[in-house]
């Protein structure tokens, strides 16, 4: 078993369902990253690092604002690199890395990945990637030692999911609305049926992002299935608003608990 | 008279060679299945034909003429140039084409809502024309830098009562506002259909842009046929951003024999080496944008850097991935051209024709100027004036009188 699936089973030997912060690499600054990074990775299963990208489609504007500062504070793959390899040496958590595909091709994909094991990756998350539009993405992250995760969603048919989960090491991110990333104040009703639906293929983990904002978002996504929540624009913005998100982080902890 | 046409590319996942393919979002992979099959249908069914070609030629006012530019022609001193009058078409530019076919398919597929990108304000105009004349609900995503660029076609898309939305984001310009279009269609991908304005985006944008945008290469053939006694030019020339009338204008000579010299013309802005132009087969490499592999202007980490041109339509960091494989391959042939000498072509076309073009199209006439003087008396070529150059005139007043 590998870091990322095994922090799921740890977390439910802890009467938990694991809790995964996302935060942009570079975020509001880099030092400033990762102190927030170290200090919500004590509260967390798994950390989530986002590369920077100038046409993050899949996002929100609140990550789209992050990745835009990060740009400004000049991060983009080297820097991701280096802040990673810095967030390792701090904390134990398994780090993932979010990111689109282009730096992905631009580096390599293999040397990419390779630095990416190498500055302490556990795992990658290619949010454009369809993985059966390039297998050979998958399998030179698997072969580098990364888990993969794609994205499901509510949209997804059985057919997608058989395919997408054939490329899943670590989880599968489900997807809780058609839509961008961004708090939401209440998840869909149909999430249950959703989490269900890719349970009945696979045994992978199944974690829940897109909306998870509160105590209770979080508790929904338990309550649908999950087993795991990812949150990433509510941290983000409460930093924005000078809010500490740690504390955020923690709520949704206990949202995640029982 | 148009045809749904059989082409080599894309093959059945959607790849012009390694180019194109569907790099987005899993959300809108089933958007792009049930597209895919319902255009499939569309292209098979008889009565979706006639109703294409009737909107075409009543609505649009196709075929629009195959000029021969007699002064054009002294003037330069070599092969015969033709105009193929894009610009004539409603709405003034070669978008109509496309967006009639795509409404179509929207109607068909009982979307109620569509939503576009714009740059310049071409494309958004002609979705909102097409979206008012068949009652659909439209909404446009344009940069906020264009929003103010292009004040005029702004209040013409509101006129015709469609939603514009001013994107903040990025370089606020036309890759901004594909992005949020997409985003758009992520969040309400069941009741609304996306008319994408290029042959670009993921897969089967490219391939249907292309068809429905293929009349212009038809006509050509056919109007050649009349005046010059055969169906295949020297040569035909054409702007390049995304591409969408260049491969309008190439796809029925692409792939066959004999096949004429087809001249793409990237904008070159600045100058290639001054880092501010818009030409992505020229000086870009190869990565994924907009859901589809192609060439791009992107920095060494893989970030997309903005383009620059003194034409809103050529302003866009990629160029759609049958253009990339044409390039490739050696089908077509792509060059660049800057803006003072795109400005050249305008001013050239306006003294000698009495047309004035689009500045995109100024690109594809001043290339001409470069390469015909030299070509045979009897040889033939074609300029495709892929839209009409009043959205530019105050523009261009600003930059002469700035010189």
């Amino acid at each position: 078993m590998n870091r990322v699936t095994a922090a799921f089973e740890r977390a439910r030997s802890e009467g938990r369902r694991a809790v995964i912060p996302y935060l942009t690499a570079g975020y509001p600054d880099p030092k400033r990253f990762l102190d927030y990074a170290a200090r919500l990775a004590v509260e967390a299963d798994l950390f989530e690092v986002g590369l920077p990208f100038s046409d993050p489609l899949g996002d929100g504007p609140v990550i789209q604002r992050a990745s835009e500062t990060a740009l400004r504070h000049g991060v983009r793959t080297r820097g991701t690199l280096e802040l990673l390899a810095r967030l390792a040496e701090r904390s134990r958590v398994p780090l993932l890395v979010m990111t689109y595909l282009n730096p992905v091709l631009a580096w390599g994909p293999e040397r990419f990945f390779e630095d990416l094991r190498a500055a302490g990756a556990a795992g990658v998350i290619l949010p454009d990637l369809p993985p059966d539009q390039d297998p050979a993405i998958a399998e030179a992250a698997q072969a580098a030692g990364l888990a993969t995760v794609f994205l499901l969603a509510p949209t997804s048919t059985e057919e997608r999911i058989r395919t997408v989960t054939g490329y899943v090491s670590g989880f599968v991110y489900t997807v809780s609305v058609t839509g961008v990333t961004g708090a939401r104040d209440r998840l869909p009703q149909e999430l249950g049926v959703l989490v269900q639906r890719i349970k009945a293929v696979t045994r992978l983990p199944v974690a829940v992002g897109f909306g998870i904002s509160s105590r209770s978002t979080a508790q929904q996504a338990v309550r649908a299935g999950a087993d795991g929540v990812v949150v990433g624009s509510a941290l983000i913005r409460a930093i924005e608003q000078g809010r500490d998100p740690a504390r955020l982080l923690a709520e949704i902890r206990q949202g995640a608990t029982g | 008279m148009f045809r749904f046409l059989e082409y080599p590319t894309p093959d059945p996942r959607g790849r012009f060679g390694p180019y194109g393919g569907r790099y987005v979002p899993e959300t809108l992979i089933p958007a792009l299945e049930e597209l895919e099959a319902a255009y499939r249908q569309a292209r098979r069914d008889p009565a979706f034909l006639a109703e294409y070609r009737a909107y075409l030629a009543d609505y649009a006012g196709r075929p629009t003429p195959l000029y021969f530019a007699e002064r054009l022609t002294r003037e330069l001193g070599g092969a015969r140039v033709y105009l193929k009058r894009e610009d004539l078409a409603h709405t003034g530019a070669h978008k109509i084409n496309n967006t009639l076919g795509q409404a179509l398919l929207a109607r068909r597929m009982q979307k109620p809502r569509v939503i576009a990108e714009t740059g310049a304000g071409q494309h958004g105009v002609s979705v909102a024309t097409v979206a008012a004349m068949f009652g659909l609900k439209a909404v446009i995503y344009m940069g906020e830098e264009d929003v103010r660029r292009q004040a005029l076609n702004v209040f013409r898309m509101r006129l015709l009562g469609a939603e514009v939305v001013p994107v903040a984001s990025g370089t606020r310009t036309l890759k901004d506002a594909t992005n949020e279009a997409i985003r758009d269609w992520v969040t309400n991908v069941r009741d609304t259909f996306y008319i994408l304005g290029s042959v670009v985006g993921p897969h089967p944008y490219p391939a249907m842009v292309r068809d429905f945008q293929s009349v212009i290469g038809q006509e050509i053939r056919a109007q050649l046929k009349e005046k010059e006694g055969r169906e295949v030019p020297d040569a035909v020339i054409a702007c390049v951003g995304g591409g969408s009338n260049a491969i309008g204008a190439f796809a029925t000579f692409a792939y066959g024999e004999p096949r004429p010299r087809l001249i793409g013309v990237e904008a070159a802005g600045e100058g290639l080496d001054s880092g501010r132009h818009a030409a992505s087969i020229a000086a870009g490499r190869r990565g994924v944008l907009h859901g589809s592999y192609m060439y791009l202007l992107q920095d060494e980490e893989g970030q997309i850097a903005p383009a620059h041109s003194v034409s809103a339509g050529l302003d866009y960091p990629g160029v759609g991935p049958e253009h990339s494989y044409l390039a490739d391959m050696g089908l077509a042939e792509y060059v660049a051209v800057t803006d003072r000498e795109a400005l050249e072509g305008f001013r050239l076309l306006a003294e000698t024709e009495g047309i004035i073009p689009a500045l995109e199209s100024a690109h594809a006439v001043a290339y001409a100027a470069r390469v015909v003087p030299a070509m045979p008396k009897d040889a033939v070529v074609v300029i495709n004036i892929s839209g009409r150059g009043d959205k530019d005139v105050a523009e261009v007043q600003r930059i002469l009188e700035g010189q």
